[in-house]
């Protein structure tokens, strides 16, 4: 009885051994082919020689990367940079503080709020940005206001210029910090600030040592997401500044569309891939975990 | 406790305000008679009347919805068993796979446009839906691997042991059992994932053939080419359909929890 027990158990874990093979084979195979052997493929074509018309040619080179030393391609990087630290710190100010007071609402007000930042959360980001078009535009709304209220007396030309593409990718981004930060402070157990007050900290002692340390990971997280994407969200700096302001991902997209350089898009897609890694490297160090938290 | 001061309710009232501004303002002009949004002409709805007319705008939404339903379907499929699979027998590769699936959505998405063209090329498939498909299901999937992952590792395992010594068919056990409680993961997954497939410009417009448009891209080849009443009207109908979509969401996620 026993021995048949356990014989139907092993053969039951056979079993499902083998069905356990159908579930993962779909994610194995289609990560391997679609993801796996793609980013390979773009690693390999940024050593190689740029075809005449289109391609490229089998030929080792290091050039690609060479080029990408040149102060031109350099300073994008530099500025790419910038924007997205820029953007990433106004983030940081507007959406720590959001999150942060959200998580302090009571129940009803929280859901209200979730349903209020999810709607433009779920807009086509292209058309929130048509919004801030008609802000920015000269003569626009905010030029009438301000020429309105004599703060200014002529159109401030806002539109196609860096505070633009600046405002602009906070507007997109800003969502995925408030979201994440909020998730992290609405686990925070709030009797343990109470705790630190009673114990005689003041406000905002209490907020540095146990507040922040507590919703470190989500203020971490939402650091990574948006700090990564707005290197490369060409279109914001299409948009609302014209073509003055050129973003890696700006030059990646002119490479491959008008330049028809494969090789050296996928070059400058290698390093924008290695910067991204240390970035998520930096995070997971800093936060002491393997994920990133926020929208899961 | 918890105590909100007015500081606090200000605050989130007004960043709250700032972030409706630009999207109330692009409906208030989508009623705009003039073309250009610096004058107000008086009210009108002939940018409604354009947009209905306009057959390549229908097409191109016909497209987009295509694309995300198919890409949402394929991702439902792979995301979810593959955590199932992953989470029931560890292996080591596991632990590769699932960095390497969740790529797409950590590296800025221009790369993964750029990946796929090239890879694309390479393999001689013909731009286009297909193309297009295949693109979006690479970023969708991690949203379905990760969110079922997730409600896995809190499940309660002896429920499932249950029914197997009860006497229930794997078959059985899944979908009775395991199923139900992971349902709920599988449907926030597949919501942000057709969100993200219908809102996605910058790695279809790589991925795309001449003739394939989707909204996106066509929202933004218009927005380049400058002055653009019809998006307004646009922007007005989907901003209405998020709403209720979210709303409806809302009311079901209020009825299941009841």
């Amino acid at each position: 009885m026993i021995i048949k027990n356990r014989i139907d158990r092993k053969k039951h874990k056979s079993l499902t051994q083998k069905g356990n093979w159908i579930l993962i084979a779909p994610i194995y195979i289609f990560t391997l082919i679609f993801v796996f052997f793609p980013f390979i493929y773009m690693f390999m074509i940024s050593f190689m020689e740029r075809a005449q018309v289109w391609g490229f040619v089998n030929k080792f080179t290091l050039e690609n990367y060479r080029r990408i030393l040149e102060p031109i391609y350099l300073n994008t990087f530099l500025q790419s940079l910038k924007l997205a630290f820029m953007s990433t710190c106004f983030i940081v100010l507007i959406g720590y503080p959001f999150g942060y007071y959200m998580a302090k609402l009571d129940t009803v007000g929280k859901k209200r709020m979730m349903i209020l930042l999810l709607i433009p959360f779920f807009t086509s980001a292209l058309i929130r940005l048509n919004g801030w078009i008609i802000v920015f535009r000269s003569n626009g709304v905010l030029d009438k206001i301000l020429m309105g209220l004599h703060v200014t007396t002529e159109p401030l030309k806002l539109l196609y210029s860096y505070s633009a593409v600046v405002t602009g990718m906070i507007y997109l981004l800003l969502p995925f910090m408030i979201l994440s930060v909020y998730s992290s402070a609405e686990k925070l157990d709030w009797t343990l600030v109470e705790a630190a007050r009673d114990l005689g900290a003041s406000r905002f002692q209490a907020f540095l040592n146990i507040s922040l340390k507590l919703t470190m990971p989500g203020l971490l997280s939402g650091v990574v997401l948006t700090f990564i994407p707005s290197m490369g969200l060409f279109f914001v700096a299409d948009i609302l500044g014209g073509n003055k302001i050129v973003l890696v991902g700006s030059i990646i997209q002119q490479q491959l569309t008008k330049g028809r350089n494969i090789p050296f898009a996928a070059a400058l897609s290698v390093i924008l891939m290695i910067l991204t890694s240390l970035i998520l490297q930096l995070y997971k160090k800093l936060a002491n975990t393997k994920e990133v938290e926020g929208l899961f | 406790m918890k105590k909100n001061s007015t500081f606090t309710k200000t605050y989130l009232a007004v960043i709250m305000i700032i972030i409706y501004i630009p999207i109330l303002l692009t409906v208030i002009y989508s009623f705009n008679e003039a073309k250009l949004t610096s004058v107000w002409d008086g009210f009108s709805l002939k940018w409604y009347q354009e947009l209905f007319r306009d057959k390549d705008m229908a097409q191109a939404l016909v497209n987009s919805l295509i694309l995300a339903f198919l890409s949402c379907t394929l991702s439902v499929i792979i995301g979810t068993l593959g955590a199932l699979g992953m989470h029931r027998v560890k292996r080591k590769s596991n632990n590769f796979i699932e960095y390497i699936s969740t790529l797409p959505i950590m590296i800025p998405e221009i790369i993964l446009g750029m990946v796929f063209l090239a890879v694309f090329s390479f393999m001689g498939l013909p731009f286009g839906l297909t193309t297009l498909v295949i693109a979006h299901t690479t970023f969708c999937v991690p949203y379905l691997f990760m969110m079922v992952k997730a409600r896995l590792v809190g499940m309660d395992e002896s429920i499932q042991d249950a029914a197997r010594d009860l006497g229930a068919s794997e078959i059985r056990v899944f979908l009775l059992v395991t199923l139900p409680m992971i349902r709920p993961a599988i449907l926030s997954g597949m919501l942000l994932s057709f969100a993200m497939s219908f809102d996605d410009v910058v790695i279809s417009i790589f991925v795309t053939g001449a003739r394939v448009n989707t909204l996106p891209i066509k929202i933004y080849t218009k927005l380049k080419t400058g002055v653009t009443p019809e998006i307004n009207a646009l922007a007005a109908v989907m901003l209405a359909i998020t709403i209720v979509i979210i709303l409806a969401a809302e009311k079901i996620g209020k009825k299941k929890m009841a």
